[in-house]
């Protein structure tokens, strides 16, 4: 019996026992309505659960509207909330101390990333362990990295100091690495490298494993060097893949929140309170939920907008 | 077979009675929400006594302090039902009375006799009052805390670091009357070579998620006489918020975190407090008073090693306020309950308990006891902080105006940025956008 026909066997069994009523008023409709009916009970869930809390934010972003006030009077004040945002130097240095971050923790984890990945596809005796090992930090939830960090970052205890001492001599308890002004941006640009650079091996990985040998060895025939090979195939080929990497990552680091948190709670002071860390104060500690419904519709646009022009360079790239 | 049907049916009829009788226990059973601190624990151990009197359970929801603030006020303004009973921070009583969380307790009190009177007029006014000062009472004083100072006896007392401290001071080593004398002794401890190990000097609140280095800066500020309004209730914050005494006190605060504190702490509240002076880092640290049984009782650094003092003044004699008042919440289905526990809390015989536990009780039968300044080597700088309190806002906006305050004073205290006058600036122009926006101003 071929697949076409147990199918259509199972099709009539279930058919065969669906009641009378059912099957009466179902006979009769399009298989585009069938079709709807089957789609429609996803499609009620994402409008509950996406984008009517979507508009519902719109609409909040222009009243002064605040939640933990619900008797309170909800007055219009147009644009008013986005002016606000936009004006404040405070939300500007927080967009400022996210970039920092965003574009640190990209240039690390794609060098780091494919550096790795180019390493292990070398296919090396005991490879598959050393994935294993590389993988680890990334399976580890953000808050527990965050907090163990902080020990590692101990300038009286913490091995972070410990080592650097060994390498420069300088007394362990002499640099603060969460506690500086100068030291604590990088200090989460580091630990989410450490945590993120494994995901970005992985896809290179991919990349690379995807380059058919026959380019290689043609490229062999015409003598072309390591650097040229590396050059203008394996980089081209693995490019596509690169960006998307870059393009998840710089998604999730947009966002970042709860690693940083743990590690420093935007601090010291406010260097690294990135635009979700104040995004959070405003809407639940200071409860001013218009103004955040404009950040965060703020930050939704930036992010939307970037991902739409990045992903249309993405597949120009993959069309060459 | 009928035999066994009977059987089976008075088995039956009696799992149903005992089921009954279960959810009959938990139908009486109230939730008590408060943070997860040494004095949650005594308290679960006092209210076993109300079980017994009554028969109502008492279970407990008690959330680490660095999230207890945002939990709880999570809980209240989505109307939840999880906490019947909440001891609550002395700031959001504001909130509590406004918004229609809390119970109004003014009826209640007439009722049962229970009068304010009989309680530290400080912890009426900080815990219970709503608007402020008003006899309309939101919650019944539970819980006495001020911001105060532990040091280690044992090191103080040694002859060689006496005798170095007379050397360079020209005065004994003693616990320190003024914040000057505080610093000029924590300069003094900072790096000090003790039983082989170096010490540093004092610990103090640097924290910036929550409310730590607004709790901690302020006993600086209190003490140099720092002012929120220049006439109460007028909310006109300029030149009483960045006065000159204030400046000199927020400049104060940043050279004792840069001179005397131990490494990595740029983000320490009362966890941290505890964990540098038990480790014996710090000969000095700031903490509630809420935490010195347990330090007292400590087999490391408690007992004839540790000694306590009250917050030191400058220009005036002045603590921060911790402590709670216990309040019913108006989403309870059980106030009735609630109520009850109120009532028996407020027994002098149940308060004399309650301190002995290791609570911090506030009635005067307690506090005005003869024997209450001996009864812990705390008790009396215990009362002597009680009689010199000073609260952060307890307006509705709170939470936004500590928000505030934190931000600007870890920025210049913690992180270098600007100058006191400009944190304290910034400050004002902060709290008056809220004062705006909440139609105060």
């Amino acid at each position: 019996m071929s697949q076409q026909e147990i199918s259509s066997s199972v099709a009539e069994q279930v058919a065969g026992r669906t009641p009378a009523g059912v099957a009466r008023k179902v006979r009769g409709l399009s298989d585009r309505a069938i079709a709807w009916i089957f789609i429609a009970p996803t499609i009620v869930l994402l409008l509950a659960i996406n984008v009517f809390p979507l508009i519902w934010t719109v609409y909040l972003s222009f009243t002064n509207f605040r939640a933990n006030r619900p008797n309170r009077d909800v007055e219009w004040v147009g644009l008013r909330n986005y002016e606000r945002v936009l004006t404040d130097s405070d939300i500007w240095h927080n967009m400022l101390v996210t970039s920092h971050f965003l574009f640190w923790t990209m240039f690390f984890q794609v060098l780091i990333g494919f550096g790795l990945a180019w390493l292990i596809n070398k296919n090396f005796r005991g490879h598959g362990v050393w994935t294993t090992i590389i993988l680890l930090p990334m399976m580890l939830s953000p808050a527990v990295v965050g907090n163990f960090w902080t020990f590692l970052y101990q300038p009286q205890i913490g091995l972070f100091n410990y080592v650097v001492s060994f390498f420069t001599g300088a007394d362990p308890s002499s640099f603060q690495m969460i506690g500086s002004v100068d030291l604590a941006p990088w200090a989460i640009v580091i630990v989410d490298t450490w945590m993120w650079t494994p995901y970005t091996m992985l896809i290179c990985l991919a990349g690379l494993r995807s380059i058919p040998d026959y380019i290689y060895e043609a490229a062999e025939v015409d003598r072309a060097g390591p650097f040229r090979t590396f050059w203008s195939i394996t980089l081209p080929m693995v490019m596509p893949f690169l960006m998307l990497a870059v393009l998840f990552r710089a998604i999730e680091n947009f966002k970042m929140f709860d690693l940083v948190v743990e590690l420093t709670s935007g601090g010291p002071g406010s260097v690294t309170e990135l635009a979700s860390i104040n995004l959070k104060r405003e809407a639940f500690e200071k409860w001013r939920t218009g103004l955040s419904s404009a950040f965060a519709i703020i930050l939704f646009v930036t992010v939307f907008g970037a991902a739409n022009i990045y992903v249309k360079a993405l597949n120009t790239v993959k069309s060459r | 077979m009928n035999r066994y049907r009977k059987t089976w049916a008075a088995a039956l009829c009696g799992t149903m009675m005992s089921g009954l009788a279960v959810t009959s226990a938990q139908a009486e059973d109230i939730t008590l929400c408060w943070a997860a601190w040494d004095p949650a624990n005594a308290l679960v151990e006092l209210s076993k006594d109300f079980t017994a009197e009554t028969g109502i359970g008492m279970k407990f929801e008690f959330v680490p302090w660095p999230n207890f603030a945002d939990r709880m006020l999570n809980e209240l303004n989505s109307g939840g039902k999880l906490c019947d009973l909440l001891i609550g921070d002395s700031q959001w009583i504001g909130g509590g009375a406004e918004n229609g969380h809390y119970v109004k307790l003014n009826d209640f009190f007439e009722a049962e006799k229970i009068s304010m009177d009989d309680f530290a007029p400080a912890t009426v006014y900080a815990y219970s009052t709503w608007p402020k000062g008003t006899p309309n009472y939101w919650a019944l004083p539970a819980m006495g805390d001020a911001n105060a100072w532990f040091y280690r006896k044992d090191w103080f007392s040694k002859p060689e670091i006496q005798e170095a401290f007379k050397a360079e001071y020209g005065r004994d080593l003693v616990p320190p009357k003024t914040q000057k004398e505080l610093m000029e002794i924590a300069r003094f401890f900072q790096g000090r070579e003790i039983d082989g190990k170096t010490r540093y000097g004092i610990n103090i609140f640097t924290e910036r998620g929550s409310e730590g280095i607004t709790m901690g800066a302020t006993g600086a500020l209190y003490a140099w006489g720092f002012k929120y309004e220049n006439t109460p209730g007028k909310y006109d914050m300029e030149g009483a918020v960045n006065s000159p005494e204030a400046v000199e006190a927020l400049e104060f605060y940043k050279e004792l975190y840069k001179c005397c504190t131990a490494p990595g702490y740029t983000d320490s509240y009362m966890q941290e407090s505890l964990d540098s002076f038990k480790s014996g880092q710090v000969a000095m640290a700031m903490n509630w008073f809420a935490f010195f049984p347990g330090l007292y009782k400590d087999e490391q650094v408690g007992g004839d090693k540790i000694g306590f003092f009250v917050n030191p003044g400058q220009n005036v004699e002045a603590s921060t306020l911790g402590g709670q008042g216990i309040s019913v919440i108006s989403y309870s289905d059980k106030k009735e309950q609630a109520l009850k526990y109120i009532k028996w809390f407020a027994q002098p015989e149940v308060q004399a308990k309650w301190w002995s536990l290791g609570g911090y009780s506030a009635h005067n039968s307690v506090l005005n006891d003869p024997g209450f300044k001996d009864s812990q080597p705390f008790a009396a700088d215990f009362l002597v902080a009680m009689g010199g309190v000073q609260d952060f806002w307890q307006e509705p906006a709170y939470a936004e105006l500590l928000l505030a305050m934190q931000k600007r004073l870890h920025d210049y205290v913690v992180a270098d940025q600007g100058t006191a006058q400009e944190a304290l600036d910034k400050l004002i122009e902060d709290w008056t956008e809220t004062f705006e926006d909440e139609g105060k101003l």
